[in-house]
């Protein structure tokens, strides 16, 4: 957890909307407001198509955001207009992608994938440097230094993604963006990377904002935790008490619905459907129950949950 | 209960510019009617591989070296392709991983499901499109009269593992053979999904061979559990033993690598990866990363020893000569929990 509690990102109403204006327009994400803490991992949560991947990307400035304010240690994200701004930004701020197949290029060797950054930014002075900081982060993320000269073609899922990670510590980043980091990876290999990005992010004083749909994997890493559903953050509140304490349907339907590796406790979980609420017109937004946990409802809402929090902690 | 499958020291091996690949080095295990049983096992580690030779569909440069695999008494192993070609979707049938990919995206759903049955159950056109609207409708399919008519890209990934699903089922398969059928899918529709073939397999008495990785999954579905390392089946037994009362150190590593909601601290980590099946080391291959490893597991590979009638685990660490160790404690609390349950169980006349 971070000590003190400084902003490293701040995400004020951020807009996503794809095809916007016309019939067919989508809004991947729909007024979100969040800030994340330095050297803390928030997870962001959600199913597909619920805009978490969308949040990471505009984040990044993958995407232009329709409307809202990215601030990333006082840089205004959202506004940055020329290449060699977007390159310095981008040098504090990477990103681990999602699919492992597509995000390598197929023809270039995995020595050079993972050199990009530092060739872009020239952070190796001579050949030597350079591939010993490649083999270096080659054994950072458990492959072996012989695998620089190969292609991606030759790797599994699992070891592609470690490629991708490896290429994202590269250039030493502040920040990153960890859009599903683990799911392509096997149990065994999901926990020594988990541990590693852990590791790392104590020793390189790293922020992540870690974007997954495990949600036990998404606890055991998370400082704080978003849940994110249709373009929206219906929850934020501390890793544990989005767990043990939730507030939302939606959140507890998803916890519902997660296989834990207990045969006895798969035999009585009852999973809840959620069902969302048709509109009354009464404004919904997110709304702070108690402090530092956050639910998107409507005022008329926020006495109950209070009720709903307390109940939890006379049960206990 | 009676055998629908039984597969008996399969070797199989690829050929590449590197040499053999050893993939799957000697495996043995059968599958009883009706039965859920689940491969968990690393990427490599040789269940596609396994259940990929069960309907012979290895690639070009695959070889079985030995072995047999019986089908209803016949060797599949032995079968022509012409042969295999009236088993394959018809009494065996195959889930795959990705929805978006295992259905053809130029045919409509109907057409689809309605192939299997033509091929194999000769039935007309009308009578295939009747029974494809059953099957959907078996497969909680909403509105399946319009949905039919549609093409894979209307559909969602769930709705068409559905559809997958009910291809597979078209023919009332004697196995089903789901090779990591949720991977792909959101844990609500994992959950559906889930529901799904365990209610369909009540209802058509499948027996079931669930490949996965994630060790939820498993304990939500398998009846016995087959885990495999290196080409090769290291701990076989009931969900209940494997998950309670696990003997080799793989499925320690495996089972304390997964946090549960209550973990905390730092996540234990199988050291090292899996060894290169293309020289496969001489003892137990898991040796190389196995913290409880004696000199006896680098020179030698442990046969199969038995914990009890149902539940089998190749360590040395079950030599009668071994030392007594401690696994990691996680794993004793497993077990701790495992002999309560074991105790109530007898005295309720050994339900199981």
């Amino acid at each position: 957890m971070a000590d003190t509690k400084e902003k490293i990102l701040e995400v004020r109403n951020l807009k996503q909307y794809f095809n916007a204006g016309t019939k067919n327009e989508v809004r991947a994400v729909d007024n979100i407001t969040f800030d994340v803490y330095k050297g803390e991992t928030f997870g962001l949560v959600g199913e597909s198509g619920s805009g978490k991947s969308t949040t990471g990307r505009s984040i990044i400035r993958l995407y232009d955001p329709t409307e809202g304010e990215i601030d990333f240690q006082g840089t205004q994200v959202h506004n940055i207009s020329n290449k060699k701004d977007l390159l310095t930004f981008r040098r504090d701020m990477q990103m681990i992608f999602q699919d492992p197949y597509a995000s390598l290029n197929p023809k270039m060797k995995v020595r050079d994938i993972i050199a990009e950054g530092i060739d872009i930014h020239g952070l190796a002075s001579s050949k030597k440097e350079r591939n010993d900081r490649v083999i270096e982060l080659l054994e950072l993320v458990g492959l072996n230094p012989d695998h620089a000269s190969r292609y991606p073609h030759e790797f599994s899922g699992g070891q592609r993604q470690r490629i991708g990670i490896a290429r994202a510590l590269a250039v030493k980043p502040k920040f990153i963006v960890a859009d599903e980091p683990i799911s392509a990876l096997d149990v065994s290999i999901q926990a020594q990377v988990v541990n590693l990005m852990m590791e790392l992010q104590a020793s390189q004083d790293l922020t992540f904002l870690f974007i997954a749909h495990d949600l036990s994997m998404v606890k055991y890493i998370s400082d704080r935790i978003g849940v994110m559903n249709t373009g929206k953050l219906l929850e934020l509140a501390p890793a544990d008490e989005v767990y043990n304490r939730p507030l939302h349907p939606y959140t507890e339907s998803l916890l519902s619905a997660v296989p834990l590796p207990d045969p006895e406790h798969e035999r009585s979980r009852k999973r809840t459907v959620y069902v969302p609420r048709e509109s009354n017109g009464e404004e919904e937004k997110l709304r702070e129950i108690v402090p530092g946990h956050f639910v998107y409802c409507r005022e008329s809402d926020v006495a109950d949950l209070k009720k709903k929090k307390a109940a939890y902690y006379a049960n206990a | 209960m009676s055998n629908i499958l039984e597969v008996k020291d399969l070797k199989i091996t690829f050929d590449t510019y590197a040499g053999k690949v050893q993939a799957i080095r000697g495996v043995s295990f059968d599958l009883k009617k009706g039965e859920t049983l689940a491969i968990v096992g690393e990427s490599g580690s040789g269940k596609s591989v396994t259940t990929r030779s069960i309907m012979q569909l290895l690639s070009q440069n695959a070889n079985i070296e030995e072995g047999q695999i019986l089908f209803d008494g016949q060797d599949l192993v032995k079968t022509s392709e012409k042969e295999m070609q009236n088993i394959r979707g018809k009494k065996i049938a195959m889930i795959f991983q990705d929805p978006m990919t295992s259905l053809n995206p130029t045919m409509t759903i109907e057409k689809q499901i309605a192939e299997p049955l033509r091929l194999h159950q000769n039935m007309n056109k009308q009578q295939a499109a009747e029974r494809a609207l059953e099957l959907l409708k078996l497969v909680g399919l909403p509105d399946a009269e319009k949905r039919m008519k549609q093409y894979p890209h209307q559909f969602s990934g769930g709705q068409r593992q559905r559809v997958v699903i009910a291809i597979a089922l078209a023919c009332d398969p004697d196995i089903l053979i789901a090779d990591e059928p949720t991977t792909a899918l959101d844990v609500t529709i994992q959950a559906q999904i889930l529901e799904l073939m365990k209610e369909l397999q009540h209802k058509v008495n499948t027996s079931i061979i669930f490949i996965t990785h994630d060790l939820g999954v498993v304990a939500n579905v398998a009846d016995r559990v087959a885990v495999m390392y290196a080409g090769k089946f290291v701990e076989v037994g009931t969900v209940d033993e494997v998950f309670y009362n696990p003997q080799h150190p793989y499925t320690w590593g495996l089972l304390a690598s997964m946090p549960t909601l209550e973990t905390n601290g730092s996540l234990y980590a199988i050291p090292g990866t899996p060894p290169d099946l293309l020289d496969p080391p001489k003892g137990d291959a898991f040796a190389p990363r196995n913290e409880y490893r004696m000199k006896i597991d680098t020179e030698h590979q442990p046969p199969m020893f038995k914990v009890s009638d149902t539940h089998y685990a190749a360590t040395w660490l079950l030599h009668k000569d071994a030392p007594a160790i401690n696994p990691p404690a996680e794993i004793m609390a497993r077990q701790k929990v495992y002999k309560e349950k074991y105790a109530a169980l007898h005295t309720e006349g050994g339900a199981k």
